[in-house]
């Protein structure tokens, strides 16, 4: 009997079939966007907490009302000024003596804060605001944190502050993470972040 | 006879197409791999605002999810077009949050609850009045840190 090959698998609609599949995860999947801006919450308190004494000058008020408009330390502000406003603020160091700011660059005016450590930024907005406009705002401040922290984490460190906090939340970054975290306290330390946040007004 | 066939010069021989399969394979492993499915199905409009101030989240098991905003078109007759928030699969008041924040925090391995995060996923045109109501159930609750969720891109197209 006459030897008989093995037939061949017909292979053309395999292509066919890794479409289909294809498109099927194309379809249903989505690529999640999971970066924000992060925040802590202030702990919950019962009763209500006696405020305590900070000067005028070393606060920064915005306030956002329920049109979305903004309102800086009693003057109307666009956003596009925001950030640069409350890097002015935070950098201004107007402090003498104990006060004094050793690194600060800014104008040291008398009406503004005297040191970062104890520059406060208060953002009230109202019960009617859009998310969207206090996210803006929210970054707009965060944003002159940041500014200023690079800043000075280039002057000590030669390196900017987020340029260390990216190396430091990388998986795969192989330098020391412990001098890192040092070195990013050493910055919070030096600038933090005072953002207050008071109950919106209805 | 001769020993060697002729080639037969009748047109142009055909692309082969035999790799084809390979190429749209590495394609759909591509996608297969970037991709995640989403657990939840949601059921309220979910634009979210754009920042460039942002951070990742790191450890996606270590994130609750929020979400609020105005209902999708095919719930809108039933729960109106008044924002909302959704927990799971399900439109929540804003006195279930601290049920779902314990709930959550159960099934958790206990060593891992104090890096526990919770990330909003809020619509842009959702109220402040709702965020905040949100805000202090997670303050009750203890889960103080929190992530606004956003899109990457300028601050200003929000206004």
């Amino acid at each position: 009997m006459a030897k008989r090959d093995a037939p061949e698998v017909n292979a053309g609609s395999m292509a066919d079939i890794a479409f289909l599949l294809l498109i099927f995860f194309l379809v249903t999947t989505t690529i999640e966007t999971d970066s924000g801006i992060s925040r802590k919450l202030p702990p919950w308190q019962e009763e209500e907490q006696e405020p305590p004494n900070i000067k005028q000058r070393n606060l920064f008020i915005v306030e956002v009302n329920s049109n979305n408009e903004l309102l800086v330390e009693e003057e109307a502000m666009d956003i596009s000024n925001l950030r640069e406003a409350a890097f002015e603020f935070l950098d201004n160091g107007g402090g003498v003596g104990d006060e004094a700011c050793d690194f600060c660059q800014g104008a040291a005016d008398d009406e503004s804060s005297v040191n970062p450590q104890k520059a406060i930024i208060s953002l009230v907005n109202n019960r009617g605001t859009e998310y969207g406009t206090y996210i803006a705002v929210q970054n707009e401040l965060v944003a002159a944190y940041n500014q200023l922290r690079n800043r000075e984490a280039e002057r000590i460190f030669g390196v900017t502050y987020t340029e260390m906090e990216n190396a430091y939340n990388d998986p795969n970054y192989n330098g020391d993470k412990e001098a890192l975290k040092e070195k990013i306290g050493a910055i919070k330390d030096l600038i933090p972040q005072k953002l207050s946040e008071a109950e919106p007004k209805s | 006879m001769s020993k060697f066939k002729k080639k037969s010069s009748a047109g142009q021989p055909a692309i082969s197409t035999a790799s084809l399969p390979d190429i749209v394979f590495m394609l759909l492993f591509f996608f297969m791999v970037v991709t995640t499915m989403r657990d939840t199905s949601l059921m309220v409009e979910n634009t979210l605002p754009s920042a460039d101030q942002v951070e990742k989240l790191q450890k996606k098991d270590l994130v609750m999810y929020i979400y609020a905003g105005k209902p999708s078109p095919r719930y809108a007759e039933r729960f109106g077009t008044e924002a909302r928030i959704q927990l799971n699969d399900k439109f929540a008041d804003v006195d279930e949050v601290q049920q779902f924040i314990f709930s959550e925090r159960e099934q958790k391995r206990e060593e891992l609850v104090p890096y526990l995060i919770t990330a909003l996923k809020v619509d842009e045109e959702t109220n402040m009045g709702l965020v905040s109501d949100i805000k202090q159930e997670l303050r009750k609750a203890e889960a103080l840190k929190i992530n606004y969720t956003t899109r990457k891109g300028d601050a200003a197209d929000n206004m």
